[in-house]
């Protein structure tokens, strides 16, 4: 069977180093985690992102190929030579609908659809066309929690929703959580942040911004080593602010222009001569011996 | 001297691109702007530079945002419940308005030009 991944261009950036980006996010071997625990040692592991889904979406001269976009994506993902310890979708799981129980069942089928993983840690964050029409309340009767942490290996996750309000912030009860949670870790901690929307001002001329982006930036700017995975602009991009630096991953449904490239953020038409062009998930690899992580951006084929 | 030039240069990054509500004439012209998912009506408006404004956004069928990034401008529009937005624009260009408030599929596409001339 077929994979469903661009297993030449794997290889060739598996070749030159293995490295599409590597982000120097300068992780130290050893690494004292919570205020006042001991120091723990770090081990390397790699995790898959996928994000931008869309489960639902139907439209032909964007993407004829939408309902086996996904089930390409895991397939890939199932014959991935190691395993990922673990998988994050960071949003839009399902496209947007204002019918309840449609978006519901698109939930369900989107479920169903990632249970064929064989890594079964797998977490989600909405994005707005999940959560941003009711507050959240499908997405956490079928997903559970839109904001959480957890720790993994010595490094912190903290997956933060900034889209189930519909004006596109995190709010000031989910900030006062994050900065309950970020009291208690030394400076010197690994984080790393999942999010639907760009914390930082990428681009709001086309939205692509969080309303109290920047109140998240200030509660983690003391931290050497942050790295922000994010979706939402369905296309890869890299920017820092300060130590923290930020990714945005591809969709698996449809590209969108680079920032500002067109006059309207309209979905990059279906090319039939380049099939599934732009769409794709990442493999983040931490790599404590070489204090970096590396991004290996997989296509669909 | 040093000191001097950098007060100056901050005020002149800070100098607002619109001026607000207050310094306006009590009635400027009215412009209204429909507010429908997932458009805006007109889909361009043109303002004189120097000239003071008053855009009126009317939501047709639910809450949405009307939202200038570059000019910092925006405001809610609810069904019965107007937005209003007093300025006098003092930069020319092209600026993209823009619903905020997500609001269903087609949300991406709600967006308008505000052409300052």
């Amino acid at each position: 069977m077929k994979s469903g991944i661009d297993r030449r261009e794997f290889l060739r950036l598996a070749g030159i180093g293995g490295a599409v980006f590597a982000s120097g996010l300068g992780f130290d071997a050893v690494a004292a985690e919570r205020r006042g625990g001991a120091a723990r040692k770090l081990s390397d592991f790699y995790f898959v992102q996928l994000s931008d889904t869309h489960w639902g979406f139907n439209n032909p001269t964007i993407n004829p190929d939408a309902a086996h976009v996904l089930p390409k994506a895991i397939d890939a993902i199932n014959h991935l030579s190691r395993q990922p310890d673990f998988i994050m979708f960071t949003g839009d799981l399902t496209h947007s609908t204002d019918d309840a129980e449609l978006r519901r069942r698109r939930m369900h089928e989107f479920k169903q659809q990632v249970e064929a993983l064989s890594v079964k840690d797998i977490k989600f964050i909405p994005g707005e066309h999940d959560a941003s029409l009711d507050n959240g309340a499908a997405f956490q009767e079928i997903f559970g929690a839109t904001y959480y942490y957890f720790r993994h290996k010595g490094v912190h996750f903290f997956a933060l929703d900034n889209v189930s309000d519909p004006t596109a912030q995190l709010g000031q009860t989910q900030l006062d959580w994050l900065a309950g949670e970020l009291a208690e870790l030394h400076r010197s901690a690994n984080i790393v942040v999942f999010a639907h929307r760009p914390l930082f001002d990428l681009y709001p001329q086309w939205d692509w911004y969080t309303k109290d982006g920047k109140a998240v930036l200030d509660l983690l700017s003391p931290f050497q080593h942050v790295a922000v995975f994010y979706g939402h602009i369905h296309q890869q991009h890299y920017f820092e602010t300060g130590y923290i630096k930020h990714f945005a991953a591809n969709s698996l449904i449809f590209p969108l222009p680079v920032p500002g490239s067109a006059p309207k953020k309209v979905p990059i038409p279906w090319n039939a001569a380049k099939p599934y062009a732009g769409l794709g998930f990442r493999n983040v690899h931490s790599r404590q011996a070489r204090h970096a992580y590396e991004l290996l951006e997989n296509t669909i084929v | 001297m040093l000191k001097l030039i950098i007060i100056f240069v901050m005020l002149g990054i800070m100098y607002p691109q619109v001026m607000q509500a207050e310094e306006l004439p009590a009635d400027p012209p009215v412009i209204t702007i429909k507010a429908g998912r997932f458009y805006f009506s007109p889909q361009q408006i043109k303002l004189k530079r120097g000239m003071p404004v008053a855009l009126e956004i009317e939501a047709t069928d639910r809450l949405h945002g009307f939202s200038v990034p570059e000019l910092g401008l925006r405001v809610d529009a609810d069904v019965g419940r107007k937005g209003r937005l007093t300025f006098t624009p003092e930069k020319s260009g092209r600026f993209i308005f823009m619903c905020d408030v997500f609001c269903g599929s087609g949300h991406e596409e709600m967006a308008g030009e505000m052409v300052v001339e």
